[in-house]
């Protein structure tokens, strides 16, 4: 306990690099992965091929990513960019189909009448349809963002400093408190996370907050 | 026989579904409970094969009391069928016709067998045994939700809304095909239904429900439309009463007139010989075909030219088929046919109305 | 890049002790036994709570819980603590095994009673209803329609204790990982990016094998696989279960 009070600095510190190694690439899988949804929603030959393409790349496991990352793109392994990359493409793996099948859930009466009243095919994905999509989209970003905070510890074994660390610092000096420290840490950010996305989710969707017709 | 016997059940939280029910479901007939949502029909029905158990009274089938019986082995007696069909998705068609004989522990080929002739029984082609049920529509898939129900015999059959889900159309083949199935198997059937018109259609015997699992009233189809025990009931029976209870009177005894009829290819001037404003069609059998009008026909009758609004009916049928011929023809003589489908004549609504007004015979509630 | 594949056809690195062979054989060891454990025992437990409704509580949260915490971090929290108990290999064995039969449970808990939960209500009141005893119904109904996501919840847990059991590495377990692992801490970048193109193969091939499991044992009346499909079969087959390290 007391190592966890002499340290509160070290472990802001690893918190929020933490977090923007888990949060930037959040939000860029999602900008990625809208399109890619949408065009094997839009396109169904695409649909197989995207959606299995994405899921072959998350099986490739977070360790192994992260080394082979300095391959791809030449950078060295110490950079955090790896880690960012990496996990942009779990992100986008997940993101993916889940942008599709919630862009699929919309009824296709919605649309229909969007297109009669005159709405163009780009303005109605802005204002229809990807709205309507929201509860489902919110929910694959909340298993994105819980699996991220997750994996993103696993950096620490190439040497990218965040929670993680406060694991390989206590098992190399064989000291526990550490440990528990940072499994406490990136428990309470997977749900911190986890809870902007609820309540994101919430204010984009006004219409499912108030009770249903008497 | 089904007895229900002050069959109660009310549900934990204080709910009563069905409240006493006194009922019996006659063998080899059509019991049709029928009632609102909320009124305890579906409860009752499956307290019958115990997939509800009752908290009071008791239901007997064929005298033995259902309570006594080991659930499993009772079903397995009971013929179930269900709104969306239930069938299971895994299985193909005949495997899913097979549940209940393999559940019975008949041997494999006199189970398939009798699996293959249900599929033809229920009006389905033979090369869907090996389909499975997502490669069916919905009423296709209803029609062999029946053949799993019959396929180990029961004497009893449970069927929950069985044709609610399917559109109007197809509601009506499955019920025409229904009926002729039961004439030729003549099983004890209760059967629910929310739709009075599935029910006095299918219904040899109609039993209204009130909200509570409260029997409003029992009676064959006719005598409910006729005469309604209260306002719940003449409410729920609906509009065009009168009319409607028309279809379970037989048509009056009525002489129709006999009327100068053409066939395809008639000239125009021959045509308007009769001096009649329109002029019945018929083929080289006497078969009505439709109506001309003379003033309008320029050229040699076609069957393109002809008016076919009229309906036909027979003197055998029910007076609502034979008022109906009548008021739906363009020239207000209903057109009446022997058993083969020629024509006998017509008959005017007038002359209907004046014959239904005259005292009805001896047997007025009969079937059509 | 061109060391990375010298690494890997070097004839040396497929032989003796330390080969390449020998590590996969670990890795598969590991990943085996661990998955097989987890299965045992939380198959039937999925099934039950989906079939009874009971537990289902209990089982969401702790299978939706267990997602947030770091493998990495329960491993070395697993080592520490039980490691000093036991001696020898088993301090690093049997620990290790311990927290991927732990990662490995909860995709297969939430995939058998997922699987089961999302059986078609009508199907099962009609096996009731047809005099099916409760055995039956789950036997005869619901997990042959169950099988999709009790399959799809296994390769979630397969990909997750193939990786995990990479990372155990650093705590001296043999298996791939140990390319990797090695190759960190004296800076061979061909080593550990050799073991990583092997890890990922491995993960491909072992998520491969369960795709084609998944084809042989699922009927095609359920995975739809037989042109027409309605909406109310295809509804549920997809739920996706993730959790990875």
């Amino acid at each position: 306990m007391t190592w966890i009070l002499d340290h509160l600095d070290d472990i802001g510190y690893y918190t929020l690099q933490h977090a923007w190694l888990a949060a930037l690439p959040l939000l860029l899988g999602l900008l990625l992965a809208t399109p890619l949804g949408w065009a094997a929603r839009r396109y169904r030959g695409l649909y197989t091929p995207v959606v299995a393409g994405t899921g072959l790349l998350y099986t490739i496991p977070s360790l192994a990513l992260f080394i082979l990352m300095p391959l791809i793109l030449g950078t060295q392994i110490l950079d955090p960019v790896n880690v960012v990359v990496a996990m942009t493409i779990y992100t986008v793996a997940l993101l993916t189909r889940t942008v599709a099948d919630g862009l699929g859930a919309v009824p296709d009466s919605v649309i229909a009448s969007a297109t009669a009243m005159g709405l163009g095919p780009v303005r109605r994905l802005f204002t229809v349809e990807l709205p309507l999509a929201v509860p489902v989209i919110a929910a694959g970003l909340r298993v994105a963002a819980v699996s991220n905070v997750s994996i993103v510890s696993v950096a620490a074994l190439i040497g990218v400093p965040q929670l993680g660390s406060l694991f390989t610092d206590g098992f190399y000096r064989d000291f526990l408190d550490p440990i528990v420290a940072g499994l406490v840490a990136c428990v309470v950010l997977a749900l911190l996370f986890d809870l902007v996305i609820v309540v994101l989710a919430r204010l984009l969707t006004p219409w499912l907050r108030t009770g249903g017709a008497p | 026989m089904i007895r229900f016997e002050g069959a109660t059940k009310t549900f934990p939280d204080g709910t009563v579904a069905v409240g006493g029910l006194d009922l019996l479901a006659a063998t080899g007939s059509i019991t049709v409970l029928v009632g609102p949502s909320g009124c305890g029909k579906t409860t009752s029905l499956r307290m019958v094969n115990r997939m509800i158990e009752p908290t009071g009274g008791r239901i007997m089938i064929d005298d033995r009391d259902t309570a006594s019986m080991d659930a499993a082995q009772l079903r397995r007696g009971i013929g179930y069928v269900i709104q969306h069909a239930g069938l299971f998705p895994h299985r193909t068609i005949v495997d899913n016709i097979a549940t209940v004989p393999r559940l019975l522990g008949w041997d494999r080929s006199t189970t398939r067998n009798r699996a293959l002739e249900l599929i033809e029984r229920v009006g389905l082609p033979a090369s869907f045994a090996g389909r499975y049920p997502h490669q069916l529509s919905g009423g296709q898939q209803q029609r062999v939700g029946v053949a799993r129900a019959l396929a180990a015999d029961p004497p009893v059959m449970l069927m929950d809304e069985p044709f609610s889900a399917v559109d109007p159309v197809v509601r009506e083949q499955l019920q025409e095909e229904f009926l002729r199935l039961q004439s030729e198997l003549g099983k004890t059937i209760l059967f629910v239904t929310h739709d009075i018109d599935e029910a006095v259609k299918l219904g040899d015997q109609v039993a209204v429900l009130r909200v509570g699992g409260v029997l409003a009233q029992v009676a064959d189809p006719a005598t409910l439309l006729r005469d309604p025990v209260d306002d719940f009931v003449a409410d729920f029976a609906g509009r065009d009463r009168g009319y409607r209870g028309l279809g379970f009177r037989p048509a009056p005894s009525l002489t129709p007139r006999s009327e100068p009829a053409v066939t395809l290819g008639t000239s125009p001037e021959e045509v308007r010989r009769s001096g009649n404003a329109w002029v019945l069609v018929v083929d080289d059998d006497r078969r009505p075909l439709g109506w001309v009008e003379p003033a309008r026909v320029t050229e040699p009758v076609a069957t393109d030219r002809l008016h076919r609004g009229g309906t036909v009916a027979r003197l055998d049928g029910s007076s609502r088929a034979i008022l109906d011929a009548a008021l739906s023809s363009p020239s207000g003589r209903g057109v009446v046919v022997d058993d083969d489908g020629c024509l006998l004549g017509t008959v005017t609504s007038a002359e209907v109305v004046a014959a239904l007004q005259s005292p009805p015979g001896p047997d007025s509630s009969g079937q059509p | 890049m061109n060391d990375v594949l010298k690494w890997l056809t070097d004839g040396a690195h497929w032989r003796g002790g330390e080969g390449i062979p020998l590590r996969l054989g670990e890795h598969l060891l590991y990943s085996g036994l661990a998955l097989l454990v987890a299965a045992v025992l939380a198959v039937p437990l999925g099934l039950w709570v989906g079939h009874t409704g009971r537990g289902r509580y209990l089982a969401v949260n702790v299978s939706g819980g267990l997602r947030a915490v770091p493998s990495l971090g329960l491993l070395f929290a697993a080592i520490m603590l039980l490691g000093p108990r036991l001696s020898g290999e088993a301090g690093v064995f049997i620990p290790s095994e311990l927290v991927l039969v732990v990662l490995a449970v909860p995709p297969i808990l939430a995939g058998a009673y997922a699987g089961v939960e999302q059986v078609d209500a009508a199907a099962r009141d009609a096996a009731r209803g047809m005099g099916m005893r409760g055995w039956q119904v789950l036997w005869q109904v619901e997990v042959p329609n169950a099988m999709p996501l009790v399959i799809s919840g296994l390769r979630s847990a397969a990909l997750q204790v193939v990786a995990t059991a990479t990372l155990a590495a650093t705590v001296g377990l043999g298996g791939l990982g140990r390319f990797l692992i090695d190759g960190l801490s004296v800076r061979d970048y061909a080593q550990m990016a050799g073991g990583a193109v092997l890890v990922a193969a491995l993960a491909l091939l072992v998520d491969l094998l369960g795709a084609t499991l998944q084809r042989l044992v699922v009927s095609p009346g359920v995975t739809g696989q037989t042109g027409r499909s309605t909406a109310r079969t295809r509804r549920g087959g997809r739920l996706r279960l993730a959790l990875r390290s």
